[in-house]
């Protein structure tokens, strides 16, 4: 399977690079803390449980803005995604690779912020856990594609949030749904449908964002 | 009386804009009877018909985009994106006619209950950002790509959003259609019929228009091209 | 003019006003593609008178 081998090599690829310049997940670790110790304060003293929980999913979303914003900061600078898309692949493992690599940043920064939630403001589910689990494979794959089209334009970084946001109400909704309420299933469903149908189109459709 | 109609497809369509826009105004006032709902209802007809157009200029849109990218239609790219322009158009005033409802309905301008609007709220956020990747990606190929691209993520945005709202609001936006067909009586749905097809009528003029000024813009540029 | 009638006239003037602002702003566009026409036709007879002038010359 030489498209897993090349997928796996973009991936490999991206965490070396952040293991040896550590220039964004510290970032994403650090301000997805802060974004907790800000929320604490802007909730009002007698607030509940639910809506602490509902600005775990803001924090969420914005960490996840934070390290796609830096996705393509490395192939940009260097004149790298012209060589890839050159290079004798499919294009789509581009993006698969790329997605893999944000998936694990996600994860990395979801496993200080999710103990941190617990610790800080109320305790954490099952439910809740695959509601992230799912919320990051839907905001990896959507996320990295809008990154590659940000990375296109002149407003770069500006432009990332604009057009990540409308797609991320969805899977702020199930988000949310799957860790607040008492019947969770068809939220966690929702995400995961979600998470198929634009993995898809994402991946049918990256070859056309890096080419002309 | 074919060729003309050929040479001259826009005034056509604008002349059948103009006589269902007139006929379904008339329709609504003076033929329409009001029901339990009261005059309430007759913000409906219109209210219904704009929201619908909005969702078939999207899709027009999105099919336009498919065409960019799968035919390789340069012009496609035009289309897609004044087609956009007029969901848009249409979605704002969806939103404001819903909200004016709203406070006649339930008394608040904006109801976090009403499917619809919030749903219209999601889908004008996400066609602005269009507009704004849009124009910060220089004329081109690449372009026309990065906004099909774009324009068939609203595409499957739509019903996602549809099932996202569904499950986590409750459902009080009355319901014109069910499984029975619609939900009214038959010279109120003739009315309806007629508006819809009005603004039907009406957004396929006004994207004819805008292309065409935008066509003429592009070959402005041609022809100071090639006086040069 | 009762309420309720007001809300559905406002609902209708909505819907005329924007129909409205998009006939001022083609009229703009048609002011501006007229302008831009003129300068083309002063160009290209501009070049005509050109050329003419070296047929004789």
């Amino acid at each position: 399977m030489t498209y897993l081998a090349d997928v796996g090599a973009l991936a490999r690829k991206d965490l070396l690079l952040e293991l040896r310049a550590r220039d964004t997940l510290p970032a994403m670790l650090l301000f997805v803390l802060s974004t907790l110790v800000v929320f604490h304060f802007a909730l009002p003293g007698n607030s509940s449980e639910r809506a602490a929980t509902g600005l775990l999913w803001v924090a969420i979303v914005f960490t996840a803005l934070l390290g796609l914003s830096r996705a393509f900061a490395a192939e940009r600078e260097q004149g790298v995604l012209d060589g890839l898309v050159l290079a004798p692949s499919d294009r789509s493992a581009i993006w698969l690779g790329k997605a893999l690599s944000v998936l694990v940043f996600l994860g990395l920064a979801e496993l200080v912020a999710l103990p941190a939630f617990a610790l800080l403001f109320a305790p954490v589910d099952g439910s809740m856990i695959l509601g992230v689990v799912l919320a990051d494979l839907g905001i990896a794959a959507v996320g990295t594609l809008l990154a590659a089209m940000a990375a296109a334009s002149r407003a770069r970084e500006l432009l990332l949030p604009l057009i990540f946001l409308p797609l991320a109400i969805p899977i702020v909704v199930g988000g949310v749904g799957a860790s607040v309420t008492e019947n969770p299933a068809r939220y966690v469903g929702f995400l995961a449908l979600y998470d198929a149908l634009f993995a898809i189109i994402c991946w049918a459709s990256f070859e056309y964002v890096v080419t002309e | 009386m074919s060729t003309w109609l050929r040479n001259n497809r826009l005034a056509a369509l604008a002349a059948l804009a103009f006589a269902l826009v007139t006929a379904s105004i008339a329709l609504v006032f003076f033929y329409a009877p009001v029901d339990a709902d009261g005059l309430n209802q007759k913000i409906f007809y219109f209210h219904v018909g704009v929201a619908l157009t909005a969702y078939a200029c999207f899709g027009w849109g999105g099919w336009k985009a498919l065409r960019v990218l799968w035919k390789r239609d340069e012009d496609a790219d035009l289309e897609s994106y004044v087609a956009i322009h007029q969901g848009v158009i249409f979605g704002a005033l969806t939103l404001v006619t819903g909200s004016i409802w709203a406070r006649y309905r339930w008394g608040h301008w904006w109801e976090w209950h009403e499917n619809q609007l919030v749903l219209f709220l999601v889908l004008f956020l996400f066609y602005a950002a269009y507009f704004m990747l849009r124009f910060s990606v220089p004329a081109g190929p690449r372009r026309a790509n990065l906004s099909a691209v774009y324009a068939l993520f609203g595409v499957a945005l739509v019903p996602v959003s549809i099932l996202a709202i569904r499950l986590s609001e409750r459902f009080i936006h009355p319901v014109a259609f069910d499984r029975n067909g619609p939900n009214m009586a038959g010279s109120q749905f003739f009315t309806f019929c007629v508006s819809l097809a009005a603004m039907l009528a009406l957004a396929a003029t006004l994207y004819h228009v805008e292309l065409a000024g935008k066509r003429i813009d592009v070959r402005l540029r041609e022809l100071r091209e090639a006086l040069r | 003019m009762t309420t309720e009638e007001k809300y559905v006239a406002a609902a209708y003037l909505v819907i005329f006003a924007v129909v409205l602002a998009y006939v001022v702003i083609i009229a703009l566009k048609l002011q501006r593609l007229e302008r831009e026409l003129t300068e083309l036709a002063e160009l290209a007879r501009a070049k005509q008178e050109e050329r003419k002038a070296v047929a004789v010359g």
